[in-house]
């Protein structure tokens, strides 16, 4: 379980998390939604410890986080589209991650098989296409069998083969007893992970509970009409997606 | 301890395999090389390193420094999602990128030096000397680099900044000093004077270096103040610690941004 | 009477030695015959001041100290024709009434001071009024902490014809100081670490000093108040502090400067006061400022010599600058010799425009070297009118080593 209370963070004086108070469910898969801007990625980099909150606490599994940088170590976190230097290779990531976390344990490559780049793990990322090294990045998170994924728009930039691979493999980490939360801003994405959703809006939580409820709530069995009517259908950006 | 460590080792082999330092030591080690076959050695080619020292040295850590700490971002952010501390992330990011990089400066500078068999010579302390001001200078302007690369989240904004500050220290701020000189020529001035060098570090290496070469002869002109606190080993060694506590400033300043920042 | 002083002066030395026929030094002294030779032996001598009114000779075996004790001057030279040689003269202690001499000399003709060694004295070699004297290959060192706690190495007043030769003098005021002293010779010495100046003429004409090395003093040589003086292959080097200069000529006339060497000086050559100077054939390396012209030079000549690695070359203090400068190498000048006559085709103006700021504010001399200095050079080659132009040298030549001018 993770618990957030009265997160605040601001840029300048553009407020991004406002007083955000929420929960994630342990072992399950957690569809953090909302507008670009709602928040998602700040949120996401404060639970990782990234961006600093103003105010407000975190605990992760009953831990209140306090600056020290152990609890990471159970987390798997794919970052939006990212850009490493050219000159680095797949492996080196790899490697790099894995001194950092002070592991023996082999890095587990099984995504990237399912993938199919075993070899582009050898090569520079700078030859590689984007969504090569956004494969990579996923399988980067996967690595070291986390207790939490943090996904940020993994989809993005991914062919529908790959989204599928990828899908498989969040059900399959949520068998395992995982704990998921992936921020997409296009809920068809989501549809079939999703157990709870966390809708974010300007800095707040809007709304979160199970799809289940939501949708018994709605009656729309499609998620992103069902959010659609929960909110009144007041929200054009919702529109787009 | 050995986690900074194994991160120190890290970022230094990153450094590396960015090809760019050798580049820049094979650069430096050629201009070295034309030096010494067009002013043939001896005092006109020290004189012409010391430009190479007080003013390349300075904006090579600047500029490279900036770039490197942009360069590194994302992989920053990848490590800042690991289980490390950021504080020893920034010692392990600092020291990874200035050492290799004064390393490389150093290197570059005596090679030449080395390959003609000068370094043991008569000017070999001389020439030690230059390469350990450079070695500093670099420490210094690459903490500097990255208070500006850790503030300035835009390139272009950032690399505008670091030139700027190079273009200061290495320029204007001696400007402003001879003004001031003129200005209150009839008055003493050798304190504010002394407080004024000692603002950038740039001049004090410079006098640093003054000190250790024939240009020496002159201080002794400039007043007792200046001989009675500059001359002399303990002048030389507090120098040397200003020289420093020159590391240590924005070393300071980029380690509270880095501890603070959101990425 | 000439065969019986040369018969005299064969016969035996006298031998001074403890228990011995002349167990003192002043016993032996008062026995010996004219034109005699005392010969002290190895030991420690402690005796009331030795009296020397007769032409002898004092040798002394190596060996042989005379110690002062901290009180008292130890030979004073009262009669003609003296010789004071081989002797170690030691601890004559400080006087602040007297000019304390180890080894003193008053009005005599034709003495000889040869191979001596003094330590710790106050002056070590005194000569006032003699005549026609030799002070040869002596080595003189003192270890003072003031100047007002030590006197001079060798210290001449009113003398003629003096010769100062081959000798080490260390750690004194002067090395050697000459105060209405005519005809001086001084040769081949080496005057080093001495507080105020390596050697120092005071209303001395017609002197010269060749080939001696000035190096590590106060200031290097000072000649006042002095006519006619040549200064020949010596070299002045390592003069360092605010006052320091490798030669100061203050109030002087009729001076010739050749082939000397200064190097390493804060200022090489302080000229104040300098009526028809010539200097020729020097080399000036690596100092602070070459040479430094006060205004009330007039006349001076400045030709053929060497200009390299120094801070400034020529500093001046007025708008008019008595002296002319042709045929010298200059280090900095960056004109063409497309004639090929082996002189620049274009004027050299060696007073550098940072050269007069600092002239006004001395405390700028910390920013040599800066790259503010050099774009205010780079400045003055784009735009020469930046350029002082109070000296010029409009024949400068182009290569370093040259002969001499004619």
């Amino acid at each position: 379980m993770i618990v957030t209370e009265g997160l605040t963070k601001r840029f300048g004086k553009r407020v991004v998390l406002d007083g955000l108070s929420a929960r994630i469910a342990t072992g399950r898969i957690t569809a953090l939604l909302g507008p670009n801007g709602a928040g998602k990625t700040t949120f996401l980099k404060v639970l990782l410890g990234l961006a600093r909150p103003e105010a407000g606490r975190i605990a992760i599994a009953g831990e209140l986080l306090d600056g020290s940088p152990e609890y990471r170590a159970n987390i798997g976190y794919m970052p939006q589209i990212v850009h490493f230097p050219g000159h680095l290779r797949g492996r080196d990531l790899l490697s790099m991650v894995q001194t950092l976390r002070g592991t023996t344990v082999k890095p587990d490559l099984s995504l990237a098989e399912a993938f199919g780049l075993t070899e582009e793990l050898a090569r520079p990322l700078g030859v590689l296409s984007g969504g090569t090294r956004q494969k990579i990045n996923a399988v980067l998170a996967f690595a070291f069998t986390p207790a939490l994924l943090i996904l940020d728009e993994p989809t993005a930039g991914l062919d529908p083969l790959a989204c599928r691979v990828l899908k498989d493999r969040i059900l399959a980490e949520r068998a395992r007893g995982t704990t998921v939360v992936i921020s997409s801003h296009v809920l068809a994405e989501l549809e079939e992970l999703a157990d709870d959703v966390l809708f974010l809006a300007d800095g707040k939580a809007a709304w979160s509970g199970a799809v289940s409820e939501l949708t018994q709530k709605t009656g729309e069995h499609n998620l992103e009409r069902a959010v659609a009517r929960l909110l009144g259908g007041g929200m054009p950006y919702l529109a787009v997606a | 301890m050995t986690t900074t460590l194994r991160l120190l080792l890290l970022v230094v082999r990153e450094s590396l395999r960015g090809r760019w330092l050798i580049g820049l030591a094979l650069l430096l080690a050629a201009l070295g090389e034309l030096l010494l076959r067009f002013s043939g050695g001896g005092p006109t080619t020290l004189v012409s390193l010391l430009d190479v020292v007080l003013i390349l040295t300075p904006l090579i850590g600047l500029v490279v420094g900036t770039m490197q700490v942009h360069h590194a971002r994302e992989v920053t952010e990848l490590l800042l999602a690991q289980p490390i501390a950021r504080g020893r992330l920034f010692v392990a990011l600092y020291l990874g990128t200035a050492i290799p990089l004064a390393v490389s400066v150093v290197v570059g500078l005596l090679a030449p030096f080395a390959w003609h068999g000068l370094l043991f010579g008569a000017d070999g302390m001389q020439l030690l000397g230059l390469a350990g001001a450079a070695a500093l200078l670099a420490l210094i302007t690459t903490a500097m680099a990255f208070v500006i690369a850790l503030r300035a989240d835009d390139r272009v904004r950032a690399l505008g900044i670091a030139l700027g500050i190079w273009l200061v220290t290495a320029v204007l701020w001696d400007g402003i000093i001879l003004l001031t000189a003129m200005l209150l020529a009839d008055r003493p001035i050798e304190v504010p004077l002394l407080i004024m060098l000692a603002l950038n570090p740039l001049d004090i290496a410079r006098v640093l270096l003054l000190l250790g070469s024939d240009a020496a002869a002159l201080l002794g002109y400039t007043g007792a103040i200046v001989q009675r606190a500059l001359g002399g080993a303990a002048g030389q060694v507090a120098l040397v610690g200003l020289l420093t506590l020159w590391i240590l400033v924005p070393w300071t300043l980029a380690s509270r941004t880095f501890r603070r920042k959101d990425f | 009477m000439l065969l019986t002083t040369l018969l005299l002066a064969l016969q035996a030395p006298l031998v001074v030695t403890p228990g011995g026929v002349y167990p003192t030094i002043a016993a032996a002294v008062a026995a010996a015959p004219d034109g005699g030779t005392v010969r002290v032996t190895r030991g420690v001598w402690r005796e009331p001041t030795i009296r020397l009114e007769r032409p002898i000779r004092l040798l002394g075996e190596p060996g042989a100290v005379l110690d002062g004790e901290g009180a008292r001057e130890l030979v004073v030279i009262l009669a003609p024709d003296v010789t004071v040689e081989g002797l170690t003269f030691r601890n004559t202690g400080n006087s602040y009434h007297e000019d304390r001499a180890a080894l003193h000399a008053d009005e005599v003709v034709g003495c000889v001071i040869v191979r001596n060694r003094f330590e710790d004295t106050f002056f070590a070699i005194y000569l006032s009024r003699t005549t026609s004297c030799i002070v040869r290959e002596n080595v003189v060192i003192g270890h003072p902490t003031t100047e007002s706690a030590t006197g001079n190495a060798v210290h001449s007043w009113g003398s003629r014809e003096l010769r100062i030769e081959g000798n080490r003098l260390e750690g004194h005021r002067d090395g050697v100081y000459l105060e209405f002293t005519r005809h001086a010779t001084v040769i081949d010495n080496h005057s080093t670490k001495n507080l105020r100046y390596g050697l120092h003429f005071m209303y001395s004409d017609s002197s010269s000093y060749t080939g001696n090395e000035f190096r590590g003093n106060g200031s290097g040589v000072a000649v006042m108040y002095s006519h006619d003086v040549q200064m020949v292959n010596n070299r002045f080097l390592d003069n360092r502090g605010a006052t320091a200069y490798g030669l100061l000529l203050k109030e002087i006339a009729d001076v010739h400067l050749t082939g000397n060497e200064f190097g390493n000086n804060t200022t090489g050559l302080l000229a104040d006061g300098a009526e028809r100077v010539q200097v020729r054939d020097n080399r000036f390396t690596r100092n602070g400022w070459a040479i430094r012209l006060l205004a009330s030079t007039s006349d001076g000549v400045f030709a053929n010599n060497t200009f390299s690695g120094n801070s400034f070359d020529v500093a001046v203090n007025s708008r008019t600058v008595g002296a002319e400068f042709a045929g010298n190498f200059w280090d900095s000048y960056r004109g063409w010799d497309l004639d090929h006559d082996g002189t620049g085709d274009v004027p050299h103006h060696p007073v550098r425009l940072f050269g007069t700021l600092v002239e006004r504010a001395p405390a700028a001399l910390t920013l040599q070297r800066s790259l503010f200095v050099r774009a205010l050079d780079a400045a003055e080659r784009v735009l020469p009118v930046l350029t002082p132009r109070q000296v010029v040298d409009n024949a400068p030549r182009m290569t370093r080593d040259a002969g001499r001018m004619p």
